[in-house]
């Protein structure tokens, strides 16, 4: 039997039309047609704007007749609409008092908020006619793909090695080999390089639809083009970027997206989203309008009582994302990609406004945090926090977590880049890092610390030990930009050298940084590249490059081969080896009764750490019955570490009779000496102490 | 967009020539639900198809989930490179088994 909602109602100029339903928001498609529904608090009349795909000028407008609106909910099903080729936006009517936030124009053709795909930026890079007054384009979606048995991974959190990367930059160069460079295709075609690294986790820098030319501009000097190249700025929350997708141009970005997640979930790959809720790209008063700013101005953005933008975010405007309209369309648009995309989990940036109340000032119970801590649909999913924000708020360590929340680690980064370059007295700090900080996290865990020693914002790890300054010249801001304090050191000589002797230090200190990130307790996240030592030439704020500066060279697959292999075979050392994975903080005790503390600290002499204020030593060893609380068996695992510039002869607690001390890394040593796959760890000669040389750590394991 | 069928013993072969999108998938739909029978063995010969749109890849798909769920079989054969690109990275081909002519799809399903 036929619904009886499925006939028209209404008709005008041709097309034929009846009463919406409210819920869900969005353009949905239903039997015969299309349900439209949009809010907003503050306007008096709203228009549907309907246009044959691409082109400038409308080919109709249809005014909802004021019985379709439900409370501030307008909602109308339009029939027999061609599903590919037709595009949407709305047009509101409302106050123009500034002083007051509210900014109606009904002159602009504005985007819908829950628009499931954005026309307009079909390709990347291809110019955009700014002569066409609707920019970024509603489309509709099938949401119909066909998931097979695939779900989510839920992949425990402390057994995550996260990958960073930018979606475009991954494939783009030439050498990448792929059908579709920079694109989420290419990614696909990577997934085998991507499984033998060991890594289980992309986490995707923003990929909601952005305006790539957005503060368009050429460099003042080169004349070369730049780029909003990043993305840290949305246009709609709940559509892919087209231009990311191969088939982008015809229109089927989301089923490419799809496409991917499901085959990275099919080699045992999470995949998470780095999403960008404090602002949007409408900037400030002087910006333009695309959606919000048209649709419901004071709701959407935090405002001054003058009516002004307030600016938290550094970009000119504020997402007011404790509203409670604004909360719920974060929730409803992270149910989405949890539930329509199969998303394994989400890192918030800037996070620390969402925690802002509609006037700024942080809120002790943040209730859009604590919504999405609670939601149903989002209760597997990862949810990870950028735990500070332009506007001066730092909550490293004191996020608003309910449980759930892990953080970006900005004092892991810090502390492992000053111990690294061999700064005295970080010994005490230290050992609080490779615990998985439980001075921050207590109660938490150390899966509440995402560890990271690189990421896309600043120097990549090559860079790190490569130059002592920051060189953005090329970003044409007079290298203004980006951050001064990098803890970063040259190793003698600023960028690239000829010298072996720096080369072969530099390539010791990122074999350094991968083994400490790798042996600490809680998430190590990588950085895209850094396995092979991509460089950005010193640039650390690659925001605007589309080109060599961000894209990842792919024959440093085979120049920077050894480097790849130290890494492979660390992050097999880690999935081998539980005890370096612990859900919960290791105590010092024994509880496995095995004789052994679960964890205990070494120094140059076994059991006695220098902690003292010139200390550049450190070791740690954990016993494998106390692996996980003792719930599971694994392996002693020691670590030395020596950012001193001398050697140094370290001894080495004993083991029970029976075991023996095996080489499982040694960045002191030359490739292939410098890491070995599991198994093939050869018997330490010497069972009472290792030399470890002038910056250098060795990883050993006793079995 | 034009769809011919034949049947050479127990294999149904449907010939379809021309663009398939939004307004003709469904007429290429109806064509094909209607030859499908429990155990029925389809192949669709797309050598003549210029182009598929989004609904052109979920008539394919759908008909494949019609006929499987009947422990029936479908072949793919001729399909353009460009078209192989699109339902490789949308995901759509993985469903299915295509060939590079008829003679092999049909070899494929006797």
């Amino acid at each position: 039997m036929d619904r009886v909602d499925i006939y028209p109602t209404h008709e005008y100029q041709g097309y034929h039309f009846r009463p919406g339903k409210p819920f869900p928001f969005g353009a949905t498609s239903v039997s015969g047609g299309v349900n439209f529904s949009v809010y907003s608090s503050h306007a008096s009349r709203c228009t549907l704007v309907l246009f044959e795909k691409g082109e400038p000028q409308p080919k109709v407008e249809i005014p909802f007749p004021d019985a379709f609106r439900i409370g501030n909910v307008w909602s109308m099903i339009v029939f027999d609409l061609d599903y590919e080729n037709t595009e949407y936006g709305y047009r509101f009517e409302g106050p123009w008092a500034p002083e007051d936030g509210q900014r109606f124009d009904s002159s602009k053709i504005l985007l819908d908020p829950y628009a499931r795909a954005i026309g307009g930026r079909d390709v990347w890079g291809v110019k955009p006619d700014w002569n066409n007054a609707y920019q970024h384009r509603g489309r509709l979606v099938y949401d119909d793909f066909d998931w097979d048995e695939d779900h989510p991974l839920e992949t425990p959190m402390e057994d995550l090695v996260i990958y960073e990367m930018h979606v475009r930059s991954f494939t783009r160069h030439p050498s990448s080999g792929v059908k579709f460079p920079g694109t989420f295709a290419g990614i696909r075609q990577k997934i085998a390089y991507l499984k033998e690294l060991g890594v289980n986790c992309v986490e995707m820098m923003p990929i909601f639809e952005f305006d790539e030319f957005e503060n368009g501009r050429v460099h003042p000097d080169t004349g070369e083009q730049l780029y909003n190249y990043w993305g840290y700025s949305t246009l709609g929350f709940f559509a892919p970027k087209s231009g990311y997708a191969a088939t982008g141009k015809l229109g089927m970005q989301v089923d490419e997206l799809k496409a991917l997640v499901k085959e990275l979930h099919r080699n045992g790959i999470e995949v998470f989203l780095d999403v960008v809720f404090n602002h949007t790209a409408e900037g400030n008063e002087q910006g333009p309008y695309i959606s919000f700013k048209g649709i419901d101005n004071k709701t959407y953005y935090m405002l001054t009582p003058e009516g002004y933008y307030f600016n938290f975010s550094g970009t000119g405007n504020t997402l007011n994302c404790n509203n409670p309209v604004v909360r719920s369309m974060v929730l409803d648009c992270l149910r989405y990609w949890a539930s329509e995309y199969h998303i394994d989990g989400f890192r918030f940036d800037l996070a620390s406004i969402l925690g802002r109340d509609p006037w700024g000032a942080p809120l002790p119970n943040p209730p859009l945090l604590e919504s999405l801590a609670y939601d149903p649909v989002l209760a597997k999913c990862k949810l990870i926090a950028e735990a500070w924000d332009a506007g001066g708020l730092y909550q490293v360590g004191s996020f608003p977590a309910y449980g759930r929340w892990a953080e970006w680690n900005g004092k892991y980064r810090d502390a492992v880049r000053k111990f690294l370059k061999g700064e005295a007295g970080l010994a005490g700090e230290m050992v609080q890092r490779l615990e998985g900080s439980p001075d921050m996290y207590a109660a938490r865990g150390p899966t509440a610390s995402i560890n990271f020693i690189t990421a896309h914002d600043g120097f990549t790890l090559n860079d790190l030990v490569s130059y002592d300054d920051k060189h953005n010249e090329a970003n044409g801001e007079g290298n203004r930009d980006g951050a001064n304090d990098n803890d970063s050191w040259n190793c003698a000589w600023e960028g690239p050298t000829e010298d072996p002797g720096i080369n072969a230090l530099r390539r010791r200190q990122m074999k350094n940084a991968f083994a400490v990130l790798l042996t600490s307790q809680g998430v190590p996240m990588i950085l895209m590249g850094d396995e092979v030592a991509h460089t950005q030439f010193g640039n650390n704020n690659t925001y605007c490059h589309d080109n060599e500066v961000s894209w990842m060279d792919w024959g440093q697959v085979s120049s920077n081969s050894d480097l790849l292999r130290f890494v492979t075979n660390l992050i097999g050392f880690r999935h081998a080896h539980p005890v370096l994975r612990n859900r919960w903080h290791l105590t010092g005790r024994d509880q496995a009764n095995c004789g052994y503390p679960d964890i205990s600290w070494h120094g140059i002499l076994a059991w006695h750490p220098d902690l003292t204020g010139s200390a550049r030593t450190l070791a740690f060893m954990l016993s494998g019955a106390n692996a996980r609380g003792g719930a599971v068996h694994d392996d002693f695992v020691y670590v030395a570490m020596n950012s001193h510039w001398d050697s140094h002869w370290f001894e080495l607690p004993q083991l029970p009779s029976g075991l023996q001390w095996r080489v499982a890394a040694n960045t002191g040593a030359p490739a292939p000496e410098d890491a070995f796959s599991t198994g093939d760890e050869p018997v330490l000669s010497d069972q009472g102490g290792v030399l470890v040389g002038d910056r250098s750590v060795i990883v050993l394991v006793g079995k | 967009m034009k769809v011919d069928v034949t049947k050479l013993q127990e294999i149904q072969v449907v010939t379809i020539v021309g663009e398939i999108d939004g307004s003709t998938a469904p007429q290429a739909q109806e064509q094909i639900l209607g030859l499908v029978e429990p155990g029925a063995k389809i192949v669709l010969d797309m050598t003549g198809v210029t182009y598929m749109s989004s609904a052109g890849l979920r008539m394919l798909l759908v008909a494949y989930r019609t006929v499987t769920s009947k422990s029936g079989r479908v072949v793919l054969v001729g399909l353009s490179d460009e078209l192989k690109d699109t339902m490789s990275v949308t995901g759509f081909l993985d469903f299915f088994t295509c060939r590079d002519t008829l003679e092999a799809g049909i070899a494929e399903l006797a």
